[in-house]
């Protein structure tokens, strides 16, 4: 397997969608090109940074004034009829 | 290595159940519907628009939308990506007023030159982002998230972030399941490769140890934007 057949299979790799062959070929790729190694563990851990960084939390005040917003336009609406949204 | 795991959604049924009272007029089961998923709206439209008041509107709109449309959803997907599917649309819409200059969409027609082979290999620290105060940390991903096309970036919250699977996002994003794979991966490896500026090991006595620590995070070469939408 070259590098560019292992990189092409590498989403699919790290959502572990692959079938047990394809997985193993990827693995034995993974043993001996470090280089491979690297990217696959350095994207491993750019998904699960971004995972964990709660990134664009929503505030808990802005939370219940959007909420609040959101429930008095729909009961507008619901008076108003369906044309106005 | 092990694979990657999704967060899982709540019990769809349940969430049915809200959607079918909601259609009835209870409004209280919609609002249900709005506390379970505002905070995913919210991320999503902040990762598209990369702007807060936009994803606040956008949050406000998708719901708005969603209420008066409820009696056209079908119940034959979950109440959930249809509902990514309007926000999406609604910070798309954000997007393009925002920059008329830019044509704004997921079909845009995205490079088709290798642009995502890696070329920084260098492996990271082992806690890299333990270099960084949570405020430095944040600023990193995000301006590193905003220097992807639109097209990239909301594959990549609404797969990797969000936790929908590939046929859920091709679903959401009107793409077929193969785009939605090729996005991915360039996604992740484009964001990997930024990323590794910061990350990366450093040996001792090469002068920089410890990162990218000290240096103004301001100044680092993520914040190009949107250079290459």
């Amino acid at each position: 397997m070259k590098c560019s057949e292992f990189l092409s299979e590498l989403t699919s790799y790290l959502d572990g969608v692959l079938d047990e062959k394809t997985k193993a070929e990827l693995e034995n790729h993974l043993s001996w090109c470090h280089n491979c190694y690297v990217v696959c563990d350095t994207t491993k851990k750019t998904i699960e940074i971004y995972r964990d960084s709660q990134l664009y939390e929503l505030p808990e005040d802005l939370r219940s004034r959007l909420r609040s917003a959101i429930m008095t336009k729909c009961q507008q609406h619901r008076k108003r009829g369906p044309q106005s949204v | 290595m092990g694979a990657i795991q999704n967060k899982v959604a709540g019990p769809v049924s349940e969430e049915m159940a809200l959607v079918q009272a909601a259609k009835r007029g209870d409004d209280s089961a919609f609002e249900e519907l709005v506390r379970r998923y505002d905070r995913n709206v919210f991320r999503i439209a902040q990762h598209i628009t990369q702007n807060r008041e936009d994803a606040e509107d956008v949050v406000q709109e998708a719901f708005l939308k969603a209420y008066g449309n409820l009696a056209q959803f079908q119940e034959q997907s979950k109440f959930y990506t249809w509902l990514v599917r309007i926000a999406v649309n609604e910070a798309l819409m954000k997007l393009r007023r925002r920059k008329p200059e830019r044509t704004v969409s997921l079909d845009e027609d995205i490079k088709t030159e290798d642009d995502s082979l890696p070329r920084e290999i260098a492996d990271w620290s082992p806690n890299p982002e333990q270099q960084y105060t949570q405020a430095e940390l944040r600023e990193i991903l995000s301006k590193t998230i905003q220097g992807l096309p639109p097209g990239f970036r909301t594959v990549f919250v609404l797969r990797d972030v969000e936790g929908l699977s590939t046929e859920e996002t091709a679903a959401a994003l009107e793409l077929s399941v193969p785009a939605v794979k090729s996005r991915l991966l360039r996604a992740r490896l484009q964001l990997r490769e930024r990323l590794t500026r910061y990350f990366q090991r450093r040996e001792p006595g090469d002068g920089r140890s410890g990162g990218a620590r000290g240096e103004d995070v301001k100044d680092k070469d993520v914040a190009s934007g949107d250079s290459n939408q």
